[in-house]
């Protein structure tokens, strides 16, 4: 046990002492103190956050051999489980000090954030619990020495969703949105679960510590029990981020209030399921390079899908959601392009030009946190300005919100992977991993990084140029928001500014050795994804800029049934609800209530009214009357005689 | 006297207490030291029984006591605690805790019924002999049928007589099952220990034998705990008794069925229970899925949380026997949870439907607004049901899944998965109830009038809520001293149990 590390315990009894406070007390609290505990909870878990990462970046993480390690802090027994056990602890290892910068980093923002957006919301200060509740599960999630620990913070997490969909619980919407998460990301956890059994029993153990267990050598010989525990519990995470056909919660999620939108369903609850497949990375590198496939095709539909959808939706929030499905499935290809040393000289070992998209993926998933942050915070600015979603309402917003607009115009370039921003550096690397697994794969992430650019900038341009709904905005006087809105936007901006410039390769890789940036960064590669981003950013500009947007109708006009079932999602949603309303609840929910109450409880008020009945007809035999007892006796010493004969 | 029998003691004292009580004021004050000397009784049991083993005392059942009571039919009065007892004692002490809490308002007849119930319950935890532990199950049935026959609401007569003859149906199986094991094990004694450790342990229960009296046994217990297809009680009973009532029933009496299933149906005939086990299991597993899909589409309150606990107690049998201690552990675990969170449920429902006098979910919503309290206390409830970590119900569960899933075989594995599913229904119908009723505006102009929860309901409820999230957070204590009483019992079984192989499935 590394004891040094010891105060990283706080990291999550922060978050959680605050939690309980506001959640026991909050009530009685004014809104500005119950905001305070929270903020201050997590600023702390901030600072702390950054020092755990200078001590371990700079620090005592590296071994001798100048490899990080994974540090175990602390760890306990919580729950005997017979052979196994159900541990509770803190492992540090490069990609969890590195989730606990983003957790903190946006959480503390959407803390202060939410001071002004949610400024006199009734039940805010129970606002400010489940913030805390949920930054103390994601960051819970992280840190997990085990499966089961990860486990057990990912339900929490779900929780934590849940109920913030659900803050605004008097909304029929937000109360079907925040059902919907729920309920589907439980689904997908069930084979999360399953996944942990069959991991748990062939491996005996729930420990991340794989080289460490000899069992898993064991496990790997057990047939295909461990690519396919592995997929059931990508199929968990598949759930929790999103990823084709179980994305459908996400959309809906953005019924909850925007800052939360930001934290959990951009940055990072909707990581978690990246974050678990890249957690279990040498388990599926070494054992299950097969099953990789799938993640990598699964990510690769989805961001192809989710970009489709996001280019015809007129929900600010929504495009964003889609947005994110789109840019986190490329986290799942660049996990899922990373293959083993083709010539098999020995299977366990990553190759180490071969395991750059796992260092792509961990570095696009710190810079999306950012970049993703901030756009959803610079659309919380704009529906505080002009109360609605809906792009219709704003157009021309430039000219009133400039600090906004900045910031939203260089996370758009940012996401659209426009250098010199973060998004540029980490896609290019994704889409190098791409096409070092095959050409296919690398183009086709070319096209949808190129409909990435597209799509955010006809956002864009929809709301801070085009047509202007000067009547609303008459009537609402959109202005720039507060001090406590516009300092987040500005401190993600310039995290999203210089990120790129982050030695990501040195201090994370599949395998530990660091990469050397510069040496292996593909300058033609780059330049001509760049190429392609502006060539989108130019066709977007020439549709969509103008006050009048001829081009954009008449395409709208010549295909307007795919423009419909893009609009529609292509009706995914609707497939469904045919599938839980028809099926599941006509069919077999109610089949059952029905079969309980007629067949099951008939039978046993059968028996009641047969022994009801029966003794009904015996109580003739007690008449009373002399003649009939004597004939009865009779017809008994008759039968008795008979029987003495025969 | 063994200080064990104090538990029954003091209900009895109670009576005698009530008996005497001239107004409201002596009768809760009867109740509520009664109650409170209950469950500082099992927390100092809990405590002794925590040192006992830690100073090394290996022995099945701690503070034991026997005493001769009918000599000619060999029927003892035997008592003594093992891990499983002592939290089943903790659950009841609980339970009858804050149920005195919850029928504030009750009369003295209510509680003479009520507190004869309870020692019905406490005996029965604390007997080891086979009569005694049937005479006190008998005990506890009874009151059911005046308690819901008198207090109750909706078509009480019907519900409690009912319930009365499916569980009296239940003990006429129990009873035959009883004698069988008697007279198979030799007629010579009543007590548990002693039949199953009889000749060292080789078990004299001819196994021809076992098989006619295994099934009847555990069908027995298994018609109080639930099992399908004997659970229709379970919806009409709780749904007419009133709250205090369901909370004790449904919170301890139907964990006397997985108790007596485990503890003499399966530890006293290892053989009828590894060739017989399987038709119980699917009969349990059906259980757990039916009653989950059941709960989503009911409208009464009620009736919900009542097709719930069948999936819930389901759990509970379906741990037991698969024959495994981790499973048999969490199994315990599941009674523990599901005693406290369904009395939670039965104690909300109760109170919401003191204020808006209907259960029907159609006829509500947006009770957050009107009453806060009681609001916020449901949606806890309600996470706890749907096994939320940080509440009892998560660790239960995940001890039984894995420990289930060590039975390495397809047709333990099937049962295993198609159990989990139950955790993404129960998601379902907790959700679809709490967005339903308390979510959303209220359209009903008379609730907007209603108030939140008393002092005495606030006390009950955060009590549970408490206990459930003591249990949730902490729970390797209660697992270490429920698996120091599993263990013997599951070794027993695994111990005697020639694997024949009945099973078609296999």
């Amino acid at each position: 046990m590394e004891t040094q590390f010891l105060y990283t315990i706080l990291i999550l009894a922060l978050p959680f002492c605050s939690f309980l406070f506001l959640g026991l007390f909050g009530h009685k609290l004014s809104h500005k103190v119950a905001g305070l505990i929270g903020t201050t909870s997590l600023g702390l878990v901030f600072l702390l956050s950054l020092y755990t990462a200078f001590e371990y970046f700079f620090g005592i993480g590296r071994n001798v051999q100048g490899i990080y390690q994974a540090l175990v802090p602390y760890n306990t027994t919580w729950l005997p489980l017979g052979n196994l056990h159900f541990d509770m602890g803190i492992l540090l290892d490069p990609i969890a000090v590195m989730m606990l910068i983003v957790i903190s980093t946006v959480s503390f923002m959407v803390h202060i954030y939410s001071f002004g957006y949610m400024h006199g919301e009734r039940g805010f200060q129970r606002y400010y619990a489940f913030l805390s509740l949920f930054t103390m599960s994601m960051l819970g999630l992280v840190v997990a020495t085990n499966i089961f620990q990860m486990y057990l913070f990912w339900e929490l997490v779900g929780v934590s969703s849940y109920l913030l969909i659900g803050f605004f619980y008097t909304e029929k919407p937000a109360i079907a949105a925040s059902k919907k998460a729920f309920i589907v990301t439980r689904f997908a956890d069930l084979f999360f679960l399953i996944g942990i059994l069959i991991y748990g029993y062939y491996a005996q153990t729930f420990s991340f510590s794989f080289v460490e267990t000899g069992s898993v050598r064991e496990f790997a010989s057990a047939a295909f029990m461990l690519p396919t525990a592995l997929f059931l519990m990508f199929i968990g995470g598949a759930g929790k981020s999103a990823m084709f056909p179980l994305h459908i919660w996400l959309p809906d999620a953005m019924e909850g209030p925007t800052p939360v939108s930001a934290l959990i369903h951009a940055a990072t609850m909707v990581v978690a399921g990246v974050y678990q497949v890249a957690r279990m990375f040498p388990l599926w590198i070494a054992y299950a390079p097969d099953t990789l496939h799938i993640v990598a095709w699964v990510g690769a539909f989805t961001a192809f899908y989710a970009a489709a959808v996001a280019c015809a939706q007129s929900d600010i929030k929504r495009v964003l959601a889609f947005s994110t499905i789109s840019q986190i499935a490329f986290m799942m290809v660049a996990l899922g392009v990373c293959m083993p040393l083709p010539n098999g000289a020995s299977p366990e070992l990553i190759d180490h030009e071969f395991g750059i998209g796992y260092m792509a993926s961990m570095f696009h998933l710190f810079t999306h946190a950012m970049f993703k942050a901030t756009l959803f915070l610079c659309a919380g600015c704009l529906i505080h300005a002009v109360h609605s979603n809906e792009m219709s309402a704003m157009g021309g917003m430039r000219k009133y919100m400039p600090i906004t607009h900045w910031t939203f115009l260089i996370a758009c370039l940012a996401i659209s992977g426009i250098p010199p921003f973060s998004g540029f550096f980490s896609k290019d690397e994704i889409l190098e991993a791409s096409f070092a697994y095959s050409p296919v794969m690398g183009w086709v992430m070319t096209g949808i990084a190129a409909m990435t650019a597209f799509y955010m900038f006809r956002l864009y341009y929809g709301i801070f140029w085009g047509t202007e709904n000067k009547e609303h905005h008459a009537e609402c006087h959109p202005h720039e928001s507060p001090l406590a809105m516009t300092f987040p936007l500005l401190f993600l901006t310039a995290i999203t500014l210089v990120a790129g410039f982050i030695p990501f390769g040195k201090i994370i890789s599949a395998d530990g050795l660091a990469y050397d940036f510069l040496a292996h960064f593909n300058w033609a590669l780059g330049a001509k994804s760049c190429f392609i981003a502006l060539i989108s950013i130019g066709l977007a500009t020439w549709i969509y800029k103008g006050e009048k947007q001829p081009i954009a109708d008449k395409m709208q006009n010549a295909a307007p049934h795919l423009h419909r079932w893009a609009f529609k999602r292509f009706y995914l949603d609707e497939v469904y609800q045919f599938i839980t309303h028809r099926i599941i609840f006509k069919y077999i929910s109610a089949t059952i209530a029905k079969f309980d109450r007629k067949y099951i409880d008939g039978f046993f008020n059968f028996l009641a009214w047969g022994t009801h009945e029966l003794g009904f007809q015996i109580r003739g035999f007690q008449s009373g009357s002399i003649q009939k007892y004597a004939f009865i006796f009779f017809l008994g010493a008759l039968a008795l005689l008979l029987v003495m004969i025969l | 006297m063994n200080f064990l029998s104090i538990f029954v003691l003091i209900p009895l004292l109670m009576l005698l207490g009530l008996w005497l009580a001239r107004d409201q004021k002596s009768i809760r004050g009867v109740m509520v030291a009664g109650s409170t000397c209950l469950l500082i009784l099992s927390a100092v049991l809990t405590v002794l029984f925590l040192q006992e083993r830690a100073a090394g005392n290996t022995a099945e059942m701690l503070f034991t006591a026997s005493f001769d009571w009918i000599t000619p039919l060999h029927i003892k009065y035997s008592v003594g605690v093992d891990g499983i007892s002592v939290a089943m004692l903790l659950l009841s002490s609980v339970i009858v805790f804050t149920g005195t809490f919850v029928s504030w308002y009750m009369n003295k007849e209510y509680f003479l019924w009520f507190t004869l119930l309870s020692a019905g319950v406490y005996g029965f935890f604390i007997s080891i002999d086979m009569f005694t532990m049937f005479m006190f199950y008998e005990v506890a049935l009874i009151p059911m049928y005046l308690l819901i026959g008198v207090w109750g609401t909706g078509p009480k007569e019907y519900a409690a007589m009912k319930l009365t003859l499916m569980l009296m149906g239940g003990s006429a199986f129990l009873m035959c099952g009883i004698f069988g094991i008697f007279y198979g094990a030799g007629g010579q004694t009543m007590d548990i220990l002693d039949i199953a450790h009889q000749q060292n342990g080789a078990h004299l229960i001819d196994i021809a034998q076992q098989h006619i009296w295994f099934p009847l046994t555990f069908a027995g217990f298994g018609v109080l705990g639930a099992l399908f297809p004997f659970h229709t009680w379970s919806p009409d009973g709780h749904a007419s008794a009133p709250t205090a009532v369901s909370m004790l029933h449904a919170g301890v009496l139907m964990k006397l069925g997985g108790y007596g299933c485990f503890r003499i149906a399966m530890f006293l005939m290892p053989q009828g229970a590894q060739d017989l086990g399987w038709i119980f299991l699917v009969l349990t597993g059906i259980s757990v899925v039916y009653g989950a899909f059941s709960a989503c589409v009911q409208t009464d309150l009620k009736y919900i949380n009542a097709y719930s606990s069948v999936s819930h107690c389901g759990l509970v049998l379906f741990g037991i026997l698969m024959v495994n201690q981790v499973a048999a552990t969490g199994a315990v675990l599941q009674m523990l949870s599901h005693g406290l969170t369904t009395a939670l449920f039965f104690a909300l429902i109760g109170m919401i439907y003191g204020r808006t006098h209907t259960r029907d979910i159609r006829e509500m919503s947006g009770l957050m607004r009107i009453m806060p309290f009681l609001s916020v206390c449901y949606v806890i409830a309600g996470l706890a049901n749907l096994g939320l970590p940080g509440f009892s119900g998560f660790i239960a569960e995940m001890t039984i899944f894995v420990g289930s899933f060590a039975n390495a075989d397809t047709f333990h594995r099937v049962l295993t998965i198609a159990a989990c599913t139950s955790i993404v229904v129960t998601a379902v119908y907790i959700l679809r109830l709490v967005g339903k009723i308390l979510y959303g505006v209220s359209t009903n102009e008379e609730h907007l009038k209603l108030d939140d929860a008393h002092w005495e309901e606030r006390f009950a409820v955060i009590c549970l809520i408490g206990t459930i999230a003591a249990l949730g957070s902490a729970p390797w204590w209660v697992s270490n001293m429920i698996d120091s009483g599993v263990a013997p019992v599951v070794e027993h079984i695994t111990a005697f149990a020639a694997n024949t192989n009945l099973n078609p499935f296999m």
